[in-house]
Formats: C-alpha cells, sequence, structure tokens
C-alpha cells in the first residue's frame, strides 16, 4: 500500500480559538439536522395541529370574553410547541455511547465550546421553525400591532425559549448518556406548557390554575409574545416575558454547563 | 516543556495506581517509551491496558503516580499534552452520520488546522484510507475495516508526536489486519512517531512492537523486546499434554537431569531445556517410565505466549482466540 501520509508535508497542532470552536461544533450539528428529519418533522406538524384543534374546539366560546381574537391568542402557543424540546440532546447521548464525545475530548477543543455550538445549532433552527408557523398565522389572518420589527423579536423571543428549555435535555444528556432519560424532559414540558394560559386566559380560568399559572415563567412568556401580536410595543410585558425565560435558563444552562463539566472533566 | 522533562522518553509514568472504589484497577505501573518506540502493550481483557491508555491521553485521571507524556504532565498540562497526542480508541469512535471527509475535516478544524492544511492532510492521508468515493459517504456505510483505517487517519490528522492505539485491529480481517501493521511500521519508521499500542494479539507485538510491556491484574509483569523477554524464559520449550498424575510427570522430567525447570498448567507440562533436539527423546521416554499418558509432545523455541504464561499465568493467546471466534459467530450470525 503506498503511504503519502508518511511523505506529505506535517501540520503543527494548536488550539483554534473559542468561537472557531464554537462554529465547528455548530457546522456539524446543522449539518446532521438535514440528515435527521425526525427531529424537524414534528416541530411542524405538531403546532399547526394543535392551533387548527385549539382553534376549533374553543374559538367560539373563548371569543365570547370581550375583545379576544382566539387565533391570535393561540398563535404564540404554537410557536411554543414548535421550539420547546427542539436539541441535538439525543445525538450527545449517540456521541457518549459510540465513544465519538471522547473523541472529541481528546482534542484540545475548548469545552463549552462542545456545548455552545450545538445550542448555537439549536438556536438557528427553532428560529426558522417559527418561520411556518407564522405563515400558518398569516394564512388564517393574524396580524400583528408591532409590525416587521415585532415580528422578528417576536421569532427570537421564541428561540430564545428554545434554546433556553434545550438546557434541561442536555444536562440530562451529559449527565446520564442514556436516551430514555433524555425522553423524561416532556415532564417538564407539560407543566410549563399547560398549566399556563396555554387555553383561556387567565381571568377565565379556576382558582387553582390561576394561581399557578401566576408562578409558571411561560406564561409571562406567552404575555409578552401575545402582546407583540394585540398590542404593539408593551416594554414592561416584553421584559417581564424576556426576564422569565432568563429566569429559567439560569437553572437550565446551569445544570448543563454543571452536566458538561461532569463528563469533560476526568474522573 | 516542563524543565524536569527527560527528552529521551515521549511516556514517562511513575507509581500509576487507579482505582474505582474498593477496586484496584491499576496497581503501581512503572513505564518508559523511548522517542521514536512502537512499545505493546499486552494483557488480557480486565488487566488493566484501557484504564492506563485512558490515563495516558487524558481521558481519566490517577488516582496516584504521575504520567509524563511528550514532555508535559498529563495532569496539570492535559491541554499541551492533547496538542501532541493522536489516538484510536478500542471501538472505532466515529460520528456514523458524518461522511468520512465530514468527520477528517471537522476533525483538522479543532486542531486549528486552517482549511488549505485540512484539505491537504485529508488528501494525504486517502492512502491509508483507501475507501476512495466512500470518503463523501456517510460512516454508517462503511465496513468495520473502513471505518478503523478512518479512525486512524483522524488520530493523524494533525500529525502527532505519540499515536495511541487501543487494539487497532480487533475485530479485523487478516488482510484489513496486515495493511495496518504496515501502515503503523511506515508512520514509526518514516516519520519517527511514538506509538504505543495495546493488544490482545501476540503476534501483532511480536511482529511491530520494539519493546513489549506485559499488565496482569493491574501490574506490570514484565516489560522488554520481544526477543529479551523470550530469552528469559528459556532457550528452547518441550511442551507434554499429558493424562495422568502431573506430579508424576514432573518428578520423572526432572530425573532425567536436562530439564532446567517445569510449569504445570492444567494437563499441559512446559518444560524449560538448553538444546531441545538433543533432550527430547530422553524427556519422551522418562514419561513413557514413569506411567503417565502422554497426548502430545512438542519441541519449539518460546513464544511470546509462554512469556505471558510464565508471568500471568495464563494463556493470552486462546482467550484472543476465543474472542475473535466468538466475533466472527457473532458477525455470522447477524
Amino acid at each position: 500500500m503506498a503511504t503519502r501520509v508518511t511523505t506529505a508535508e506535517q501540520v503543527q497542532a494548536r488550539r483554534a480559538g473559542f468561537l472557531r470552536d464554537i462554529m465547528s461544533v455548530a457546522e456539524r450539528a446543522v449539518r446532521s439536522v438535514a440528515r435527521d428529519p425526525e427531529i424537524t418533522i414534528p416541530a411542524v406538524v405538531v403546532p399547526v395541529f394543535f392551533f387548527f384543534l385549539n382553534i376549533g374546539a374553543l374559538a367560539d366560546f373563548a371569543e365570547q370574553i370581550p375583545g379576544l381574537d382566539y387565533k391570535a391568542f393561540q398563535l404564540p402557543v404554537a410557536i411554543l410547541f414548535a421550539v420547546t424540546g427542539v436539541s441535538r440532546a439525543t445525538t450527545v447521548v449517540l456521541d457518549i455511547q459510540s465513544g465519538y464525545f471522547d473523541r472529541l475530548v481528546i482534542t484540545p477543543v475548548n469545552r463549552l465550546a462542545l456545548l455552545l455550538g450545538l445550542m448555537l445549532a439549536d438556536f438557528a433552527l427553532v428560529v426558522l421553525l417559527t418561520v411556518p408557523v407564522l405563515l400558518m398565522g398569516f394564512l388564517v389572518g393574524v396580524g400583528f400591532e408591532s409590525g416587521p420589527a415585532g415580528i422578528v423579536v417576536f421569532m427570537l423571543l421564541g428561540g430564545l425559549w428554545g434554546l433556553i428549555f434545550a438546557g434541561f435535555p442536555y444536562a440530562i444528556a451529559l449527565k446520564t448518556g442514556n436516551i430514555s432519560a433524555v425522553n423524561l424532559t416532556f415532564l417538564l414540558f407539560f407543566p410549563f406548557l399547560f398549566m399556563t394560559t396555554l387555553f383561556l386566559p387567565q381571568e377565565a380560568m379556576t382558582s387553582w390554575l390561576a394561581t399557578v399559572t401566576d408562578y409558571n415563567p411561560v406564561t409571562y412568556l406567552l404575555a409578552a409574545l401575545r402582546s407583540l401580536i394585540t398590542e404593539g410595543w408593551e416594554p414592561v410585558v416584553l421584559l417581564q416575558g424576556i426576564g422569565a425565560v432568563m429566569l429559567v435558563g439560569v437553572v437550565s444552562l446551569g445544570l448543563a454547563l454543571l452536566a458538561l463539566k461532569g463528563r469533560a472533566t476526568r474522573h | 516543556m516542563s524543565a524536569d522533562t527527560d527528552n529521551t522518553y515521549a511516556i514517562d509514568v511513575q507509581g500509576l495506581v487507579r482505582t474505582f472504589g474498593p477496586v484496584r484497577a491499576v496497581d503501581g505501573v512503572d513505564l518508559k517509551v523511548r522517542r521514536g518506540e512502537i512499545f505493546g502493550f499486552l494483557g488480557p481483557n480486565g488487566a488493566g491496558k484501557t484504564t492506563v491508555i485512558r490515563m495516558l491521553v487524558t481521558l481519566l485521571a490517577p488516582t496516584g503516580g504521575s504520567i509524563n507524556v511528550a514532555g508535559y504532565d498529563v495532569v496539570s498540562q492535559p491541554g499541551e499534552v492533547r496538542l501532541r497526542i493522536g489516538v484510536a480508541l478500542q471501538d472505532a469512535a466515529l460520528d456514523v452520520k458524518q461522511t468520512g471527509r465530514e468527520l477528517l475535516r471537522l476533525q483538522a478544524q479543532l486542531y486549528g488546522l486552517s482549511r488549505r492544511q485540512a484539505a491537504q492532510r485529508i488528501a494525504d492521508l486517502s492512502d491509508l484510507i483507501d475507501i476512495g468515493e466512500a470518503m463523501d459517504r456517510l460512516i454508517g456505510t462503511y465496513s468495520g475495516g473502513m471505518k478503523r483505517r478512518l479512525d486512524l487517519a483522524a488520530a493523524l490528522i494533525h500529525s502527532p508526536e505519540v499515536l495511541f492505539l487501543d487494539e487497532p485491529t480487533t475485530g479485523l480481517d487478516p488482510v484489513s489486519r496486515s495493511r495496518v501493521w504496515e501502515e503503523v511500521r511506515a508512520i514509526n519508521e518514516r516519520l519517527g512517531v511514538t506509538i504505543f499500542l495495546t493488544t490482545q494479539y501476540l503476534e501483532e507485538a511480536d511482529a511491530l512492537a520494539h519493546r513489549v510491556g506485559i499488565i496482569s491484574r493491574g501490574r506490570l509483569a514484565a516489560q522488554g523486546t520481544p526477543e529479551e523477554l523470550k530469552r528469559a524464559r528459556g532457550s528452547d520449550l518441550i511442551i507434554a499434554k499429558v493424562d495422568g498424575d502431573t506430579e508424576v510427570a514432573v518428578e520423572a522430567l526432572m530425573g532425567t537431569g536436562r530439564v532446567n525447570g517445569v510449569e504445570v498448567h492444567g494437563s499441559e507440562l512446559t518444560a524449560s531445556v538448553g538444546n531441545g533436539a538433543a533432550v527430547i527423546s530422553a524427556v519422551a521416554l522418562a514419561l513413557a517410565q514413569s506411567g503417565v499418558a502422554v497426548q502430545e509432545l512438542t519441541l519449539r523455541t518460546p513464544t511470546l505466549d509462554d512469556v505471558f504464561l510464565q508471568v500471568t499465568g495464563e494463556r493470552l493467546q486462546d482467550e484472543a482466540a476465543d474472542q475473535q471466534w466468538s466475533q466472527e459467530d457473532g458477525e455470522a450470525q447477524a
């Protein structure tokens, strides 16, 4: 066998740098998205399904509340269904199980870039996933009082929530290296998304659920997203929404970083 | 580079210990590998080979002792070590949803190579991988041999000083195995890359390694060149498989006055002798007169397997062969 490997130019390895590490990891993750349609298909189908189901079941009843446009009320819900839980956490598990994660850790790559690169790719994906849902909203006549800039903020806020929530499956993936455990993230998905103003405004709820929604950060996120559609620019509501998301982020990303440290540190 | 580093050695391990709870998986290993050397690290499953290699490549922290690789301390300077080592772990650690080219390019990027350097290195390594247009196919479609060769190429993409190969030919067919051997030799001879190779195959260690270390139950039981180890074992060996009282057989052999020593492993007796050809007839006669039935009587020079048997009390060859057969059976059934 010819061995050109032994006669070719030799190179000097060096640290690539934090940003290049992130971009390299993100590039691989973006590439794999196209090869994993099973991740993106539900994120498009499920929100469309629930959007029309909720409108079909509840619009006539809900619109008895004065001034409520139920399609506009449900569009942010569809966005959250599209972006919540979309991550490459199962890829992390497969990397751990196949030993590929070890191969990455043996390189001089910045450890934080291993997670941030994936999350950067996730962010790009979830922002893109808001597009078909928004188009669906436009088709049924939903408009934005906040205008085109409001649409951009709406997409970014939805993407930010997707990114923040992804911290939970990443934390579980890195901690356990187990796909079944990653799937347990749905135990968080349900209380976050269903124990809030998902179907009706808070004032239409019974007392205990209304109380719970007060403490659910997603309530403030939904309020911020809805305000962009129906009210225009409401800085206080927007800041409350962003603040609530950041609060969840402190927990989810904190856990993910701890799990990464544990996984990448030699025990 | 550390001030106290002796530049003669690419790997310098002293008093290495690793415990997992109450289990002492590695128990005081000392070894030195010279720069430019191929070092074969032999041991059965569970002996501690993989634990040692994971500590050498910064994947696992030692419980005690010191490790210096490529002139840097693995515990305090892991980043410097990582820049200078290439690693192919036991199971080809690949992402099956990337193509071979994508995987190598990512690997090159993480080692700070420019796009031009990465493309050049991939072209250089393509002969090693030897998978033609499959380079642009998903790795999930590759055969076991193709994956191992790609794994080796990924370990070499940044021209490392020290290459760690953890059982690089396990599960490969003989043709693929000999190609990997050829490439390992070439990498070592032409580039001067130090190679630390773990293997279960004695013939692999014999064919490739300048020096060999044998690990058993977490301890380094012997080390030296294959020739030194075999020489220490004795000049010739007479192997007798007997059916009967082995103690009587040993007495009979020692009674000839021409046997230096006898080891008993089950029904197999291994007699060390000076000149086997001159002694074997006396041995056969002594055994016949002792009344012990002889099933097989063989004269040969010592192999590494004999060395292994002497220092560990078990044969490596049988275990490696068993594993190979069970793998092949599994593949056949699949």
